[in-house]
């Protein structure tokens, strides 16, 4: 039994089918709590004030708008090696997913960039690259939307994807030499002192597993929905011939 | 190889191959800031670096899907890729094709734009050096976003959308360089960088194009 | 030299159209595919010239051998014959003699100077053609290659192919129209259509997703 197995698009169906019931109790249970408990029950920070709680939504996305492309480029590399469709797919679902979060990501900074810096938007390090990451995914989503034959837009997306990779991490670095930015450090870090403190930084691990739930599940359900897509696709094509 | 430079070359001069747009852009995005901007020499020596470069950047973008688009139409591509010669050969000979007929037109010209937007003395020679340095890396990563848009009927938007992010990094070197060269600070760190993005996808990118154009000519 | 086919199924679009096509071309030899439009011939010589890979089955090929000519002849408008001509000759590396040869025997001597822009159908296609002349290399792999030809020009290429075929050569033609070949091989292609379960590519994502719904 290895790994690969879950790569049969027949037995992904069965697998996600079984799992996705008891993952979606979960997200829902998981965030539900974390953002009560982010939002409800935690103090109010002596400088920030009520705001600092979009940390709850803020932190979470943007986490995962990169985990997303990292997803994306894992899956994308198995597509080039082992040509097993479902991970293509896998990529192709979670495409939207990461761009949404990165969305989640800006707009949540800016709304809390307004009260805190007085602006809603600074070219700052970080929040340009997320800008940067926000026209990869668009670039991304495009080239599989131009695309006709299935497996040609999967070969083809998926070699954008690593030299995007590659491309991102350095404007990261480009963009942090080009300005250093207002943005605050780390929220999370496990080799620095200055951490959140206690009573902020359990219902965040709370939301963050939310959210990476969140997105298992929602990859898991666009896929399926591929999947269905591309066996619509291969029937009518079949039609066609017949 | 040689005699594919020389055809690449051939083609662009003769009519209709489409040499000079690209210079011609980048003169009218410097003739077109200072209407939109305003006269004032303070300002416009303070973003004629920034100008400077993007202008270059959107000159090259210009010409980019003609890298390959032209030879796939007529058949070209194909017996280029069932030809003894590496596709990857062939990608790296036609980006530097693109650079000779737009990159370096662009470099050379570049003096007279700082001109007209009051470029500071200083930022001559640097803005030359980085033009001449990071050009290359515009046009081999145009023809990377080249071969992944080639069989797109309406692949120019497209292409766009593709190559422009790639540039960022090239871009904020590039113009980090003018900018410090014309402040007369310390251009060691953003020009080496420059050097390694060209350096690194000069030496790696001919590989993926020529995978993406494998694909497309399937 | 041969060039040896067996059992090979090729794909377009994901499906599988030709499967099971053995044949083989030793030199001399001259085969003919036929076969009604969309049958594959194309997609069959696309994947022999390697631009494609074969769905299934084997092709076996000295190395350097084969020359690949498509219905789109490649040329480019604003260069002349000459200039067309010798580029190929120098990516092949056959040089300036194989040039003027070339010419001299689909009979665009006259016309060396003339920019292919001004050439008409017939004659691009005969440039299209000594570009094959040009490369030097002994199996030629045609797709449709007398198309726009006029009657003079079909029986030129006739016996340039003759000639090609007698100094060793081979050739490979896909074409619906006489060539006025009576010694070649005919191969029909039709039978080798594919159709119900081996119509999914084998072994492919639609193959093992059918499983996935039953």
């Amino acid at each position: 039994m290895s790994i690969w197995e879950y790569a049969n698009p027949k037995k992904f169906m069965q697998t996600s089918a079984w799992a996705l019931p008891g993952l979606i109790v979960l997200t829902v249970v998981c965030m539900a709590v974390g953002l009560v408990w982010g939002f409800f029950f935690t103090p109010d920070d002596y400088k920030q004030g009520s705001t600092v709680k979009i940390i709850y939504l803020h932190v979470p996305a943007a986490m995962m708008a990169i985990n997303a492309w990292a997803m994306m480029l894992v899956t994308s590399l198995i597509w080039v090696v082992r040509r097993h469709h479902v991970s293509a797919l896998a990529a192709k679902a979670a495409a939207p997913i990461g761009l949404t979060f990165t969305l989640i990501a800006l707009a949540t900074g800016a709304l809390w960039g307004q009260p805190m810096w007085g602006t809603w938007w600074a070219w700052d390090p970080r929040l340009t690259s997320f800008l940067v990451l926000c026209l990869f995914y668009l670039g991304y989503i495009a080239l599989w939307k131009a695309i006709e034959n299935p497996d040609t837009a999967a070969d083809l997306t998926a070699v954008l994807c690593v030299v995007g990779s590659v491309f991102a991490l350095l404007s990261r670095y480009a963009v942090n030499f080009w300005n250093q930015g207002l943005h605050q450090g780390a929220s999370l870090s496990l080799d620095k002192e200055e951490n959140v403190s206690d009573v902020f930084w359990q219902p965040l691990v709370i939301c963050i597993a939310g959210f990476v739930l969140l997105f298992v599940t929602l990859v898991l359900v666009r896929t399926r929905t591929e999947i269905r897509a591309r066996r619509l696709a291969a029937l009518l094509s079949r039609e066609r011939l017949a | 190889m040689i005699a594919l430079l020389l055809r690449d070359l051939r083609l662009s001069f003769r009519a209709g191959g489409g040499f000079g747009l690209g210079l011609a852009f980048f003169l009218l995005v410097a003739v077109l800031v200072p209407l939109g901007v305003g006269p004032e020499g303070g300002t416009l020596a303070k973003i004629a670096p920034g100008i400077l470069w993007v202008g270059a950047l959107l000159a090259c973008l210009l010409s980019l899907d003609r890298i390959f688009a032209l030879d796939f139409e007529d058949g070209s591509l194909d017996l280029l890729a069932t030809a003894p010669l590496p596709l990857e050969g062939a990608v790296a000979v036609k980006a530097a094709a693109h650079w000779l007929v737009t990159g370096l037109p662009l470099t050379l010209a570049s003096p007279v734009l700082g001109l007209l937007l009051f470029l500071p003395e200083r930022g001559y020679l640097w803005l030359v050096v980085s033009l001449a340095i990071g050009t290359p890396a515009l046009s081999i990563i145009g023809a990377f976003g080249a071969a992944l848009t080639v069989g797109l009927k309406r692949g120019g938007l497209l292409l766009g959308l593709l190559v422009l992010p790639l540039y960022v990094p090239t871009l904020i070197f590039g113009a980090e360089v003018v900018k410090r060269g014309a402040a007369g600070m310390e251009i060691g760190t953003p020009l080496a960088m420059l050097a390694a993005i060209t350096a690194g996808a000069t030496a790696l990118l001919p590989f993926a194009a020529a995978a993406a154009l494998r694909i497309n000519l399937r | 030299m041969e060039l040896v086919v067996s059992d090979l199924a090729v794909e377009r679009g994901g499906l599988v159209v030709l499967a099971g096509v053995s044949f083989r071309l030793a030199a001399g030899g001259a085969l003919v595919l036929r076969g009604p439009n969309g049958v594959g011939k194309t997609t069959l010589l696309r994947t022999l010239a390697g631009l494609q890979p074969a769905v299934a089955g084997s092709v076996s090929v000295p190395p350097e051998s084969l020359a690949y000519a498509s219905h789109a002849d490649g040329l480019k408008a604003v260069l002349t014959v000459t200039e067309n001509l010798a580029f190929w000759a120098a990516v092949y590396g056959t040089g300036a003699g194989a040039v003027a040869g070339a010419m001299q025997r689909m009979n665009l001597a006259a016309l060396a100077e003339r920019r292919a822009a001004n050439l008409s159908a017939g004659q691009k296609r005969r440039l299209g053609l000594a570009r094959l002349l040009v490369t030097g290399r002994p199996i030629w792999v045609l797709d449709e290659p007398t198309v726009s030809l006029d009657a003079a020009s079909v029986e030129l290429f006739a016996w340039v192919l003759r000639a090609h075929l007698a100094s060793g050569g081979a050739a490979l033609i896909a074409t619906h129209i006489d060539l006025g070949l009576p010694e070649a091989e005919v191969l029909e292609l039709a039978p080798f259509r594919a159709d119900g379960p081996a119509l999914a590519v084998a072994g492919g994502f639609d193959d093992s997703f059918d499983g996935a719904f039953g």
